[in-house]
This record gives structure tokens, sequence and C-alpha cells, in this order.
């Protein structure tokens, strides 16, 4: 079910350059099923900036009644919900959107989650749910620079984490497919959100392997009712359109044209 | 009796508050958050003879207090539209004003004979003013002369009345209300959006990929007040109003400047609960102000 709620600042820090972890309090939380759904936030209650900021789940803790995001300040909107501060209240829209299946897989197989940038954040909550189930995850996360790298450890305690930058300031040196290429260990399904160009390699690289890719554009409503995120799709489904937020944002490899 | 209700050629509302076309869809994604019957109508969304696909994305930007969309009239088609939405919205008690646009003027007499005789179309809206297609849409709703021809080919064949959606884009937007009124129009539907631009001032590069938008939101509330206000003294036809609306002191304010009823846009996309909470904090207003019914506040700015 979707609510929208005031919900709280329990803690907000920096952890990068530009990055920012956010917790929010309410029952929200409850309805918050698959890892990899997101939320529509307010981050004022003026008229500008106007329209709602669609951000990922990065992690969920139904017992407290918490959960995290994890964004990157850089335009009007999510440079002042980094100055939200504990007691603060955020207008939340959600869970909305369809996140990674974790039924695809099997205890004691493994999977392969990929991540580049900000699209990071969504593959934290779907490791713990794969281990807690028995999954062995393979994380290859990409970055810019070491400066703006982040959850390097919170990964690591989950399973094997190759951390890989454009500059090669930290970990690897190029792209997460530098790494992939030399990947040895064999996964049943493969994970990943990050950029298009990103999402578009991997289905090149494995066109026979089970995978699930989360899919970011511009967005209106949230909700499916704009038409603003629509994305042409492939001769695998028979749709002749998808929309990120409400069909997606996680679709099947090859469902999307990319 | 209901203060709040409304008569128009073709609807009874129970109140003045609907969504606007190609802000709501076909109603499915808001009935998940709430029980659709509570609207005063429901604009639904565009309907073309065909299906549509849309413009390439990014079809929309934020701007200051408002947004620029170039969608570019996606839509199922009409037997789509026929077959699957409309029925599904039988179940709620709630009039229908289907949006009808094409490409040339049999496309929109197409659509309007075949949309008009669904049971719960109760009205139909000439989209004459969609800024972000390349044939049709706003080209019909710049010149009067095309104007007037339109709305009398499609006032022939509808089996319900019709409300002509006027475009802001115009020098002179009273000719056009006229024109659509000699046409045979039943009511004026005003205003869509204004035509805008936004840059991403790095790279020099339009944000939208249609390279124009359409701008809508609070921004664009005192060019549709204006309007609607100029409108209302030169036509008899009753108007609903749109343009900005988000708070029930805007509602207040089309009423005032002539609009019979009004269509609620982008604040469903800041609030999905924005219908709802106007409907039901409109009573109060109307006590404030010291009105018992909707009917008495229409025009009042008219009669100062």
């Amino acid at each position: 079910m979707i609510r929208q709620e005031q919900m709280q600042v329990v803690n907000q820090q920096q952890i990068a350059t530009n990055i920012f972890e956010l917790t929010l309090i309410g029952k929200q939380v409850l309805d918050m099923k698959q890892p990899g759904q997101f939320v529509h936030l307010r981050v004022s209650d003026q008229m500008e900036p106007l329209l709602r900021r669609p951000i990922s789940i990065s992690s969920i803790d139904k017992e407290t009644l918490e959960f995290k995001m994890i964004y990157r300040a850089d335009g009007r909107g999510t440079t002042l919900l980094s100055k939200k501060r504990p007691g603060d209240q955020v207008d939340v829209l959600g869970p909305l959107g369809n996140g990674f299946p974790i039924d695809k897989i099997e205890a004691g197989q493994t999977a392969l989650l990929v991540g580049g940038g900000i699209g990071v954040p969504p593959l934290y909550e779907l490791s713990k749910r794969l281990v807690e189930k028995g999954v062995k995850p393979i994380h290859v996360l990409g970055f810019q620079s070491k400066d703006v790298v982040f959850y390097e450890r919170e990964f690591g305690q989950l399973g094997n984490t190759y951390i890989v930058t454009v500059d090669g300031s930290h970990g690897y040196k190029g792209f997460v497919t530098n790494v992939l290429e030399n990947l040895e260990e064999d996964f049943a399904v493969y994970y990943s959100c990050g950029p298009t160009p990103m999402l578009s390699a991997l289905e090149k690289m494995y066109p026979e392997k089970e995978g699930y890719l989360s899919f970011e554009e511009r967005m209106g409503c949230g909700i499916g009712a704009c038409f603003a995120c629509v994305c042409e799709t492939t001769e695998k489904t028979e749709a002749d359109y998808v929309k990120v937020c409400s069909d997606g944002p996680v679709f099947e490899s090859g469902v999307v044209r990319v | 009796m209901n203060r709040l209700a409304v008569e128009l050629p073709g609807l009874s509302l129970k109140n003045p508050i609907m969504p606007a076309s190609g802000c709501f869809g076909f109603g499915k994604e808001y009935a998940k958050l709430y029980n659709l019957s509570q609207l005063g109508a429901i604009m639904i969304k565009a309907t073309t003879l065909e299906t549509r696909l849309g413009n390439p994305t990014p079809r929309v930007a934020e701007t200051p207090a408002g947004m620029l969309n170039a969608i570019g009239l996606q839509n199922p088609g009409l037997t789509k539209v026929m077959e699957n939405e409309l029925p599904w919205l039988e179940q709620y008690d709630v009039p229908i004003i289907a949006n009808v646009a094409g490409t040339l003027m049999e496309d929109y007499v197409g659509v309007a004979k075949s949309i008009s005789q669904a049971p719960n179309v109760h009205a139909l809206e000439l989209n004459i003013s969609c800024p972000n297609v390349k044939q049709g849409g706003i080209t019909f709703g710049t010149d009067p002369v095309v104007a007037e021809e339109l709305t009398r080919a499609v006032k022939e064949v509808s089996s319900v009345p019709i409300y002509v959606k006027l475009s802001p884009n115009v020098t002179n937007v009273n000719e056009i209300a006229k024109a659509v009124e000699a046409g045979g129009a039943d009511g004026i539907t005003m205003i869509n959006t204004l035509l805008g631009m936004r840059f991403d001032t790095k790279t020099g590069r339009p944000v939208i990929a249609n390279v124009t938008g359409g701008l809508s939101g609070p921004a664009i509330k005192p060019v549709a007040l204006r309007m609607v206000y100029e409108v209302a003294k030169q036509v008899s036809i009753p108007i609903i109003g749109m343009g900005g609306v988000s708070t029930i002191d805007d509602v207040i304010d089309f009423l005032s400047a002539g609009a019979s009823a009004v269509a609620v846009g982008t604040a469903n996309f800041v609030d999905p609960f924005i219908c709802p909470n106007l409907i039901e904090q409109l009573p109060e207003k109307l006590d404030e102000l010291g009105f018992k019914t909707v009917s008495e506040l229409v025009g009042r700015s008219h009669r100062l």
C-alpha cells in the first residue's frame, strides 16, 4: 500500500563527498517489501522546488520502523534534503515501484551484484536479504574516484566486494566491466543498478544469464500517472512501453530497450 | 441540498473539483490512493485514434514553481480506451470528460463519435491546445476559423456536450473563445500549458528532448486567471478553469474569475491527495467567505 506520511529524521550524515545517508522513522516502513523500491520525497513545503524527488531505499529495519537512503546532494532538491536534521519532518510518498526479486535465486547459489555510483545504495538491502536467505553475494561497485566511495566495509561484511574507480584512486582502475571480465567465480543471477550504459554493458556481457536491472529516468508523479518516465521495450515483453516508476524501476534484463 | 453541486451541460457535478487531463492518466493509479467517486468529474488522458508512444525522454523538467512537460499525447488509442479504460472506470460514480486529440480534423471527429457513446462519458474536451505534438493539437487552437470549424464538425457527431480546451499561446484568447462558442461548443476549459524551455546551463542544451515543453504549475496561475476572467466576459457558455491550482484559495479565485468548476493538474504530482483534500476544505472556505453555495461564488469578481 502506498502512503503519504510525515516521517521524522532520525539521523543524517555525510558519508563521502556530497554523499549523504539519511535515516527516517515512520509506519510506512512496514509496507516496504522489496529491496530496490523507492520513495518520493518533498524536500520543502515551498513552491520551489515544486516536485518530489525519487530516492531509492538502501536499508529497511521493520523492528525500529526506520529506513535509510543514500543520495548525492547535487541539485537544489537534494541539497535542501541534506540540510534536514534529526527531528525535522519529511513528506514521504511510498513505498513505490517494484524492486529486485529475491525469489529467483535459491540458498547456496551465488548472486552477482553490480552497482555504479549513486546506483549502489539499493544493492545494500538486496545483499542483506540475499545473505539472510543463504545466497552468496559478490559485489562489484564502481565509483568515479576515491572521495565518493561509500559502504565498502558494509558490503565487505556481506560478501566479496570489488571496488572500482574510474581514475584508479581506490580499488581497481576503470569500469565495473573491467573487473567483471576477469571474474572467475560463476553466479546464478545478476542484479544491477547504475547508469544506463553500465546496465547495457552487463546485458551484452551476460546474454545467457538471468538478470534484474534497476533503471533511472526523470519522474513526475512517481506512481504511473504522468507518463514522464516511459521507456521503450523489446520483443521480450508484450507491452509497447514500460513506466520506470510503477512497472519498474527493476526490470528483467532485455525488457527495456537500452 | 448539496452546496458544492454544480450543473453544467452534460455534467451534474457533486462538487466543482476534478483532475485535469494528462495529470491523472485514466484514474487507475489514483484509485489505489482514494475512492474516485469523491471527485466532481475526471478528465481522462487525451485519446487519439491510434496508439501513441509519445516523445523521447526527458519529457519533464522542473522550473521555479512549475514544470515543463512534453509527453506528446502518449495513450493506448481509441479502441483500448473504449475496451479497457472506460469500462474499468464505470465502477465509480463519477462523470468522465473524455479529452479528444488528433492530427487531422477527421481524427477528432472519429474519436469523438465513438468515445461520446461510452456510457460514463458525459462530455468531451476537445484538445486543440497541446503544444507538444508536431501536427494537430495547438495548430487547431490558434486560428479562430479553424477552431470554429473543428468545433462544429465534432459537435455534429458527438452524443454528449463538448467543451473546447483553449491554449494560452495566442495573441487574443477571446477571439478563439468566441469562435468555438459560435461553432457550437457547450463549454470551454482553459488553460492548457504555456510553451516554454529550460536549458542545461553547463552545456547550453535544452533539457527537454522535444526542445520545448508546456509550462504548468503555480507559476502559470496569474496568466490562467487573467484569461478566465477575460473570456468569462466574452462568452455565455460555462468555463472549467485550470492552471496552477494547488490550494483552496486558488479554487476560490478561479470561481470568482468566472469559472463554474476547477480542474487540478500538476498539483496531483506534488500531492496525490490534492483533489479530495480541496473538496474537503471547500465548505469551510465557503463559510469563511459567507457564501452558501459554490454557484453563488461563480463570477463574483465581475459583479463587484
